[in-house]
């Protein structure tokens, strides 16, 4: 049943989130320290697991394919309700603290990916690997 | 008549923002075709037009949340709110193979410290240049440039003035509206095409919302990658900033 993949997504969703209240608060900051990347490995995992033993049918997939799925409209609502007037009436210290900030994040992209040609082949076998991707593709 | 109809997508706002966002999208993969022979993605365009028409709601309602400040689009503000989009960041990770993911995985933990320091650094710089002097707003506003989370967060702990706390949290809007345009463009020269490098670009720049947005701009099947160690990045920030970051600026100011 559908409801199977979106009950074990919100599942891993909620897990995921609790360890990283946990981890917050062990460490004594208030905030959610990297529960959706918990969740995402938690995700990865308990499918895996699941495929390799032949429970995931197809219906429980779509449940999460359909999450999936909707992340561009998602981000694009997100876009929509941002604050977008007060990021651009801050003034020029927000202005330019902000560039200064993703200018010097993007150029040192390179500079920690170190090699170029063997990861691409990398990215070539993950196309392979369907999925998650074909809606991607069929999304765009 | 008008009253009634007004009511009822208030009342139904979720389902008229899955209408909305459905219609632009479309607009936008329309555009993408006609005008740029989808040499730019839809999801870019779509992404931009949402945040012009979220400047425009800002600037009308006078509201923090764009354009769903609007009553009869306050649905885009569940739609595109922490919950959904978390969920759907979850969800993109199916399908990820774990080797992937291990592979970038140490080099996508030095990116998360160094993106948290650099981006501390530029807003600091910045700060200093503007002639601020007191070590409580320069940390204030660098942590602004690490998310916008993290630049109020830490101007609780260390007492600063609101009105350098409304700084930071523009300065970190800025750098998230800035990640979601320029990732795009920027792509093809920093490499981003492949699951290493969009871990580093998560741990470097960071801020969720702009690293989902400008991902999903540039190649989606990166999302996963890009989100994973993004995700971590505003509680590292927090980690960092009130506390070592803190001490280094009042240790050279």
């Amino acid at each position: 049943m559908v409801i199977y993949g979106v009950a074990l997504l919100a599942g891993c969703m909620m897990i995921g989130l609790v360890i990283g209240d946990l981890l917050g608060q062990l460490l004594g900051i208030n905030a959610n320290l990297g529960g959706v990347g918990i969740a995402m490995l938690l995700l990865i995992f308990v499918t895996g697991y699941l495929k390799t033993r032949g429970k995931l049918p197809d219906a429980t997939v779509s449940g999460i394919k359909f999450w999936n799925a909707m992340y561009i409209p998602i981000v694009v609502a997100m876009a929509a309700s941002q604050n977008v007037a007060a990021a651009f009436g801050g003034g020029l210290v927000a202005l330019l603290g902000g560039a200064l900030a993703v200018v010097l994040g993007l150029a040192m992209v390179p500079v920690f990916a170190g090699r170029r040609s063997s990861s691409r082949v990398a990215m070539g076998a993950d196309e392979s690997c369907p999925e998650s991707l074909t809606t991607h593709v069929a999304g765009r | 008549m008008l009253q009634s109809l007004y009511e009822l997508v208030d009342k139904y706002h979720l389902v008229a923002a899955f209408a909305v966002i459905g219609f632009t999208m479309y607009l936008a993969y329309w555009i993408s075709e006609r005008f740029t022979r989808g040499k730019l993605h839809g999801s870019a365009i779509a992404i931009i037009l949402g945040l012009a028409l979220a400047y425009v709601g800002g600037k009308v309602t006078g509201g923090s949340d764009g354009l769903a400040d609007i009553t009869l689009l306050s649905g885009l503000g569940l739609m595109g709110g922490g919950m959904l989009r978390d969920l759907a960041i979850i969800a993109t990770a199916y399908g990820v193979r774990f080797e992937e993911v291990r592979e970038a995985g140490m080099r996508g933990v030095m990116a998360l410290f160094a993106g948290v320091v650099v981006s501390f650094i530029a807003g600091s710089l910045v700060a200093v240049g503007f002639g601020y002097t007191d070590p409580v707003a320069i940390t204030t506003i660098g942590a602004g440039t690490v998310t916008y989370i993290v630049g109020p967060v830490t101007g609780a702990t260390l007492g600063a003035s609101s009105e350098v706390v409304a700084l930071s949290i523009a300065a970190g809007l800025v750098k998230s509206i800035l990640t979601m345009i320029a990732t795009p463009m920027a792509a093809r020269f920093i490499g981003l095409d492949n699951p290493r490098s969009a871990m580093i670009f998560g741990g470097m720049i960071g801020t969720t919302s702009g690293v989902a947005a400008g991902l999903a701009a540039t190649d989606a099947r990166l999302v996963p990658y890009g989100a994973m160690t993004a995700t971590f990045y505003t509680g590292l920030g927090i980690l960092l900033a009130p506390t070592v970051l803190f001490l280094a600026v009042r240790g050279l100011a």
